[in-house]
């Protein structure tokens, strides 16, 4: 089936070590997302399981089975690039054939697949376009359609939604999801974007400079944050974060509040901290005030949609006393 | 990208190539360097045994060898000259509003594709020719005298059949660096009060510099090596009028049969050459990072 | 270039133009009208422009002179064979230069390179007698070899810089996809990069027919190329001006054409990407 598991896998470029020691154990049919900011080796690390890249060390196994050495051709996982990477010489249709052709499969059944595939993801129309001819998500969904194909154990997403725009990121999203749904294979999906993290996944992998800063459901990361990384990485927009005397005051070397975790009053004094609005963005459902507050800097503060600011006035904000998030001195919770 | 795989596979692919130019560039090289130090000559063959600096000595002593040097510096110095000046004024040319540039642009180049001997003779015959050469008849035309080119100035017809071959080149690379300069940098430089003049001063000519230095680098490469042109209009005459390093190489080992002496001037050669490649190599070495 | 400029300015520039280029062009023109011409009229005084007797005899003498159709079958036999050697050594070599460079690669490109600039006159002693040696003085197989050793580097700089082009991460997909190396090269890599091969080629090809040391050095008459041949006429015997221009033409026409239609490839090619 479709079981992941890395044992202490290092990679290192010469001197620089991307990832210095990983284990991670991935369920089959879980949709397991890594995120993290840039540079924080998830791309590696995703092509490191598809055998794009050898390990400087420790060992990946698919289903049991070692594969640390073994070529990409030979894992049976399937890949979706960031750049989809279709061949642009051949029809779509030869682009989803062609992992099967390799496969030296008999033409009736290529057929047979490659027509599955395509009423799947909506592609009947355009089998025998080129990629030139196709719309960027069009063209996702042909890289879908090849990795599908090939009936993988896994399926590996590179970051696949950062080149489309806004609106389809959403839809796709969606599509995604419900392949997800569908076919109950294991995937591992990479991305910097949290909200795709967030909305996607089964479980997700925060990871920060080659290192796992936690590995839990998006709800656990989101309410239990392991330490001040992953409590400002997940949920947006980003935890508030205060050091300091105030800190002092909750036994901790800092402390986070979410912006939605504050009770806002207009009236003076009725309020933990007094600050003066800086910024005013208001989207219609929600309004997201940035608040100077005296003493402790900038805050970002959630209040409903109805309610109009503008910079300049003065608000009161006290703190959800149960919903203060506390951390010492190395970062971790407490 | 690479895996282990990847890599050892890389390196079977690379050998081959790899092997075959490292035994072209070393093992002839090694023999001309092992035969410049012998005695031996195709038409003496009872001379043998090692001769130390004595074909160098040979060699670099005759008289014949310093005018080779100065004719060599003469033709590749001439001929850059020649196509680097008039290759910038062709360029700066062709890149004005014109009609016709396909056209134009064809005919300029076509001189890059003629193979030198035909070259050679087209000049040759059709223009320096006394008799029935274009410039003879021009010549007489004006009531002058008409100039037996190749018997009285060898190594200026030389030169000028070069400098005709290679100017398309020189324009052609110049041409591209003129039209990567973004019309707005001139455009920005006319509003800030540049006239026509200042413009090219202050803003083409540096723009075009780098490829300025990389046509007079490696045409210099080429240029040293000059010999079908030589071969087929003088001969290396008079004398040893218009004969350069290589052509000399030539005579003396192939046509006097002298290996020795031969090979030391070969080695001369390829010293000249070495140091013309440093400087090209330091040049191109900065781009391979593409 | 989109410039405003009036119409009298661009007319001056283009009778300049027109003057200089036309001027430069000149020898070859006079090579097309003489080859035309008959050989009284090609060395008349005064001469004439277009032929007053327009014939087509040179070519057809040319034709007949079996040692030409020779001579010129040898061309095409050493620049394509050379040319299609080159890439069958090449293309493994940039492949693996372009796609799984290490910190040598650069360096060892830059070595290849330099090969190119060893004067011939260097080795050509040795070249000669080992030549001689092996019989393969005047031979079209030797020949040959020696083309392919000098033009190599280009062919391979040219197809490194062509497969760069290639986004690695479709070679990775076809990876992902099952494809050994083999079927990563010959279903992926080579049709993508058909235009760049196509490209080196016509260089290469540009490159071989026109080259005028070993051609000349290493033949006497029987594996002899055009180049060979035409200089044989250094001294004027056997051909006559205009048959000698109609040989020319012949010789240089195919070249011509191929090289009007390869500038691109040219800066690429001979400036070792240092022009752009």
């Amino acid at each position: 089936m479709g079981s992941i598991t890395l044992e202490h896998v290092n990679k290192s470029f010469g001197e620089v070590e991307i990832i210095p020691d990983i284990s991670l154990e991935i369920k089959d049919g879980e949709f397991v997302v890594f995120v993290g900011p840039s540079g924080c080796g998830k791309s590696t690390l995703l092509r490191l399981i598809a055998g794009l890249e050898d390990t400087s060390s420790g060992h990946i196994k698919l289903d049991g089975e070692d594969v640390t050495g073994a070529p990409p051709a030979r894992r049976g996982l399937a890949m979706v690039f960031q750049s989809y990477a279709l061949y642009p010489h051949m029809s779509v249709r030869d682009n989803i054939a062609f992992p099967l052709k390799m496969a030296k499969t008999p033409q009736a059944i290529i057929d047979q697949k490659v027509d599955y595939a395509a009423r799947t993801l909506n592609l009947g129309s355009y089998l025998d376009r080129r990629p030139r001819a196709l719309s960027g998500g069009q063209r996702q969904r042909v890289a879908i359609g090849r990795a599908i194909v090939r009936e993988p154990k896994a399926f590996l997403f590179d970051e696949p939604l950062s080149n489309l725009d806004a609106a389809l990121r959403v839809n796709m999203r969606l599509e995604i999801t419900e392949l997800h749904q569908q076919l109950k294979t294991t995937m591992i999906y990479v991305t910097h974007d949290q909200v795709e993290a967030m909305t996607m996944a089964d479980r997700i992998v925060v990871l920060n400079a080659g290192n796992v800063e936690q590995f839990g459901s998006p709800l656990e990361l989101y309410k239990k944050p392991a330490n001040r990384f992953v409590a400002g990485f997940i949920g947006s927009p980003k935890m508030n974060f205060v050091d300091g005397p105030e800190a002092e005051k909750h036994k901790a070397h800092a402390i986070g509040v979410r912006p939605e975790h504050f009770t806002l009053s207009t009236t003076a004094g009725a309020g933990q901290w007094a600050g003066t609005v800086n910024v005013a963005e208001q989207l219609g459902s929600d309004t997201f005030l940035h608040v100077e507050v005296e003493g402790l800097g900038l805050m970002t503060v959630r209040t409903d949609g109805d309610q109009t600011f503008s910079h300049g006035d003065k608000v009161y904000l006290t703190p959800d006393a149960n919903r203060i998030y506390r951390f010492d001195a190395a970062g971790l919770a407490l | 990208m690479a895996t282990r795989q990847t890599r050892t596979l890389a390196r079977t692919m690379m050998a081959p190539a790899v092997i075959v130019l490292l035994i072209w560039m070393i093992v002839p090289l090694a023999m001309t360097i092992w035969f410049s130090f012998q005695n031996y000559s195709l038409i003496n063959p009872m001379m043998t045994g090692f001769a130390g600096w004595g074909n160098y000595e040979y060699v670099i002593g005759d008289p014949s060898f310093t005018q080779a040097l100065v004719n060599t510096l003469l033709l590749v110095g001439g001929v850059l000259l020649i196509t680097v000046i008039g290759g910038t004024f062709l360029a700066l040319l062709l890149d004005q509003p014109v009609w016709g540039q396909g056209i134009l642009r064809i005919l300029v180049i076509s001189p890059f594709f003629v193979m030198p001997p035909v070259a050679a003779l087209i000049w040759k015959n059709g223009f320096m020719h006394p008799g029935y050469g274009m410039l003879g008849h021009l010549f007489e035309a004006l009531g002058l005298e008409p100039v037996d080119w190749f018997a009285q100035y060898p190594l200026f017809s030389v030169i000028v059949i070069v400098a005709w071959q290679w100017l398309p080149f020189a324009t052609l690379i110049l041409l591209t660096a003129l039209q990567s300069l973004s019309e707005e940098q001139r455009e920005a430089a006319e509003m800030d009060g540049a006239n026509a003049v200042n413009r090219f001063r202050y803003i083409i000519l540096p723009h075009m510099a780098r490829a300025i230095t990389i046509v007079i680098l490696i045409q210099t490469i080429f240029l040293l090596g000059i010999f079908a042109e030589i071969r087929v209009t003088t001969g290396g005459g008079p004398g040893y009028a218009s004969t350069n390093i290589a052509f000399l190489v030539f005579r003396t080992g192939i046509l006097s049969n002298d290996i020795g002496a031969g090979s030391a001037g070969g080695v001369v050669a390829v010293i000249i050459a070495n140091i013309v490649a440093i400087f090209l190599m330091r040049a191109v070495g900065k781009n391979l990072d593409a | 270039m989109a410039r405003n400029v009036s119409v009298q300015t661009k007319t001056g520039f283009t009778i300049l133009a027109w003057a200089v280029a036309l001027l430069l062009f000149s020898p070859i023109l006079w090579t097309i009208v003489t080859a035309f011409k008959t050989e009284a009229e090609a060395i008349a005084s005064p001469p004439t422009f277009l032929p007053l007797t327009f014939t087509l005899d040179n070519f057809f003498d040319v034709q007949d002179r079996s040692d030409y159709i020779k001579h010129a079958w040898n061309s095409i036999l050493v620049s394509v064979g050379s040319t299609v050697l080159g890439l069958v050594i090449a293309i493994p070599a940039a492949w693996s230069m372009a796609f799984a460079p290490t910190k040598r690669t650069k360096d060892i490109l830059m070595w290849m390179l330099s090969t190119k600039m060893m004067p011939a006159v260097g080795v050509l002693i040795p070249i000669y007698l080992i030549f001689r040696d092996l019989r393969l003085l005047d031979t079209v197989h030797g020949l040959t070899i020696i083309m392919t050793l000098i033009n190599l580097p280009i062919i391979i700089w040219m197809l490194y810089t062509y497969f760069k082009e290639i986004p690695v991460d479709i070679l990775e997909a076809a990876r992902m996809d099952g494809a050994e190396l083999w079927n990563e090269i010959v279903h992926v890599l080579v049709p993508m990069a058909i235009p760049g091969i196509a490209s080196t080629l016509l260089l290469n090809v540009i490159l071989a027919w026109n080259e005028a040391f070993w051609t000349i050095t290493l033949t006497s008459g029987r594996a002899g190329t055009l180049t060979a041949f035409i200089s044989s006429f250094s001294s004027p015997q056997g051909l006559f001006l205009a048959k000698l221009s109609a040989a020319s033409l012949l010789a240089i026409a195919p070249i011509l054409l191929l090289g009007w239609f390869s500038q691109k490839q040219l800066v690429r090619g001979l400036t070792f990407g240092a022009v752009k």
